[in-house]
């Protein structure tokens, strides 16, 4: 396997966008060129080697490589956008619109990773060990179709807006959630372990999502579906009682969402 | 002489029927509010902004026009991403040669609905809206319901000039011929004035609006909407057959519904509520607009450039997300490095972060009085009194775009109007950039 590892070169002034940071980018390219590759910091386009060193283990194929971020990349945006293989391991906090886009491969973070991480996500694997801000695997601003497939994990909370437009996938949260966390959502499984705020399931016309805490500001548009025990939801089997709702009621007369809150 | 026809340059009403006498340092001001009559009195007020100003060792000096245009020019030449902020006291004019100097320098380009309906904005633009002109609605409008806004304080003659008051051609009995509903969790004037008051908890107005929906697709919204809204399911049902059996109801939203907690997903649900209403009866929504022309860069931005505010120039083309382009972000954020700001006072209405770090950067601003952010600010231009001083467009509230001709000239030898200034800077801009 091949091993890329970037080191942060100390603090970052403007947001850098780095979206060439993908394995399946770097697969094959000796160091030079990899160093040489464009991110853009505000309007001007700046090698990569401005603001990482670069370590190279050599690899052959896309599929084999591997990422290591060592240090705070919480000023770099779009790492791993539109990713298709490889590994990607963030060893602290990471920008926004981290793994956007992908479709496939693996990134694991170790600290919290910002907005619009996964936004559109079409496959692969999203790990966060830490939180993650508003918009985790939603639609971009304005299209009502989110992601599509793959996995999010998250080990912390996260913020609002999360799975906005879900299609596909599945994405779960073992801490919190905000506002309107599966807005839109037409299909594809949300799992919310702690809490949310409002807004949960919020015109919603299709999909999963279970919540194993309580919601402060229930939708008013899900209607009582009767109880389940230990329900099988997409893959995964919960265990305890749930009551189960359909909607939401307010942005259609037929919506197939489903909502299954466990009982307290 | 009095000046008749002259456009109000305060709030998002435009009224086009202001009277003007001007004698020396007397000025006399007819059918104005006390929002407009004050604004006017500013053209002849002691503390107006006669001259430039830089900044040297610590404080602010007299300075020509020339080194003031200059330092302007290098602070926003020099910057490697800067903000243009291009505050809707002006001209579309004005505005206009802003944005294009930020496609110029690659930086970003926001207004004053940033911080005010910006997120009625993207509300839009995930629902679709259906409006009408103020006209519209006084001629027609049988029912007007002020959602989340209080126009007996903040656009005095909303209710008199456009909504409520007038005698319109199907409305010929004013006041008699109109129901008045207020949503608002205070008990406001207009709340006073109104037919209904539907006094919401603070921060449940998607709920209501939810639950609205929700009877309307024939289903009773569940129990617990009456608990957090505050407001019975009865009460939620009267509300509605009020709006389903109106002529012509038109709504009004505020920043009740764009800056409180769910914000664009609010506005949203608010378009998507008249859109099926007019299932049943005509229905109408639009934004009270705070600032006269903060209308205006919507426009213009999205005609110019495809966004409505929040436009970053970084890669070449624009870009909209607001969160991660939008003033208040881009400068908590410390992700800009220099800020020009055209009539607007940034430092009293941003967050403090913000103005921490406006106070960090350097900046230029044109205003025409002193203020928080010209206390700040390495350069002050004085600014030009649109609508009394220079002509130019502003945009109504309902989007009509208003051309307004002065009663008197700009105050100074070195600039005609704020869209003279800003042509200056831009030359000189470009010619450092060369
Ligand atoms: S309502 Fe607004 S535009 Fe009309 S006079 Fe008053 S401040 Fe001016």
């Amino acid at each position: 396997m091949a091993e890329i590892k970037l080191v942060p070169k100390g603090k970052i002034g403007i947001t850098v966008e780095a979206e060439v940071i993908r394995p399946d980018v770097f697969a094959g390219l000796p160091k030079e060129e990899i160093e040489a590759l464009h991110v853009w910091q505000g309007p001007r386009e700046l090698p990569l080697s401005e603001f990482f060193e670069v370590e190279v283990r050599a690899g052959e194929t896309p599929v084999d490589t591997k990422i290591i971020i060592d240090g705070d990349v919480s000023r770099v945006k779009r790492i791993g956008q539109g990713m298709k293989s490889g590994k990607i391991e963030i060893l602290g906090n990471v920008g926004m619109h981290l793994g956007a886009e992908m479709a496939g491969g693996s990134i694991f973070v170790q600290g919290s990773a910002g907005s619009w991480t996964g936004m559109e996500m079409k496959g692969g694997l999203l790990q966060i060990a830490g939180d993650a801000g508003d918009h985790v695997g939603s639609a971009y601003r304005g299209s009502w179709r989110g992601m599509t497939g793959g996995q999010i994990q998250i080990e912390g909370n996260a913020q609002s807006q999360l799975g906005g437009g879900l299609v596909g996938g599945s994405i779960i949260v073992a801490g919190n959630v905000e506002n309107f966390c599966g807005i839109r959502q037409s299909g594809g499984l949300i799992l919310v372990k702690g809490n949310a705020v409002r807004g949960l399931g919020a015109e919603m016309a299709g999909g999963i999502i279970a919540i194993f805490g309580e919601i402060k500001q229930f939708c008013p548009g899900f209607i009582d579906a009767g109880r389940e025990e230990n329900p099988k939801v997409g893959e995964l089997q919960l265990e305890g009682k749930f009551n189960k709702f359909t909607g939401d009621f307010a942005l259609s007369k037929n919506p197939k969402g489903l909502l299954y809150c466990r009982e307290v | 002489m009095a000046s008749k026809n002259i456009i109000c340059p305060v709030c998002g009403a435009s009224c086009d029927d202001i009277q003007v006498e001007m004698e020396g340092k007397s000025l006399t001001v007819k059918n104005a509010c006390k929002m407009g009559n004050a604004k006017f009195q500013e053209i002849v007020s002691s503390h107006r902004i006669r001259e430039p100003l830089c900044r040297e060792g610590g404080s602010l000096r007299k300075a020509s026009w020339n080194e003031a245009i200059e330092r302007t020019a290098k602070i926003l030449a020099n910057a490697k991403r800067p903000l243009l902020f291009l505050g809707s006291e002006t001209s579309c004019e004005a505005m206009e040669v802003g944005i294009h100097m930020a496609e110029f320098l690659a930086g970003i380009a926001d207004s004053n609905s940033t911080v005010c309906h910006g997120p009625t904005a993207m509300g839009i633009q995930e629902a679709g809206r259906v409006g009408a002109t103020a006209g519209q609605s006084k001629s027609r409008a049988d029912l007007t319901v002020y959602w989340g806004s209080n126009p007996l304080e903040s656009m005095p003659r909303h209710m008199s000039r456009y909504a409520v008051y007038p005698r319109g051609y199907w409305t010929k009995r004013g006041r008699f011929d109109r129901t008045v509903i207020t949503v608002d969790p205070r008990r406001s004037i207009t709340a006073e004035n109104s037919d209904l008051h539907i006094q919401l908890k603070p921060n449940s107005d998607y709920e209501l609006l939810s639950a609205l929906l929700s009877l309307l697709h024939g289903k009773r919204p569940h129990p617990s909407v009456e608990e957090v809204t505050g407001i019975t399911i009865a009460e939620m049902e009267e509300m509605l057959s009020m709006m389903k059996s109106c002529k012509f109801g038109a709504i009004y939203v505020g920043l009740g519904i764009a800056s409180s907690y769910g914000k664009h997903r609010n506005a949203e649900l608010a378009f998507n509520l008249v859109k099926e209403l007019n299932s049943y009866t005509k229905f109408v929504i639009g934004a009270l607009r705070g600032h006269c022309n903060v209308a205006g860069f919507n426009q213009i931005a999205s005609y110019l450039y495809g966004f409505p505010f929040g436009l970053d120039f970084a890669r070449g083309y624009p870009r909209y997300n607001p969160g991660e382009y939008t003033a208040v972000d881009v400068l908590r954020e410390h992700d800009v490095d220099a800020a020009f700001i055209l009539s607007a006072d940034l430092v009293s209405h941003f967050p403090a972060a913000c103005a921490e770090y406006l106070a960090e950067i350097p900046v230029a601003c044109i205003d025409i009085a002193p203020c928080p952010t010209t206390m700040i600010s390495d350069v002050v231009l004085p600014g030009v009194i649109d609508a009394m001083e220079s002509d130019g467009t502003f945009y109504r509230l309902d989007d009509v775009p208003i051309y307004f001709q002065p009663f008197t000239n700009s105050p100074f030898s070195f600039t005609e109007s704020n869209e003279d200034t800003m042509k200056q800077i831009f030359e000189r801009v470009k010619e450092i950039r060369k």
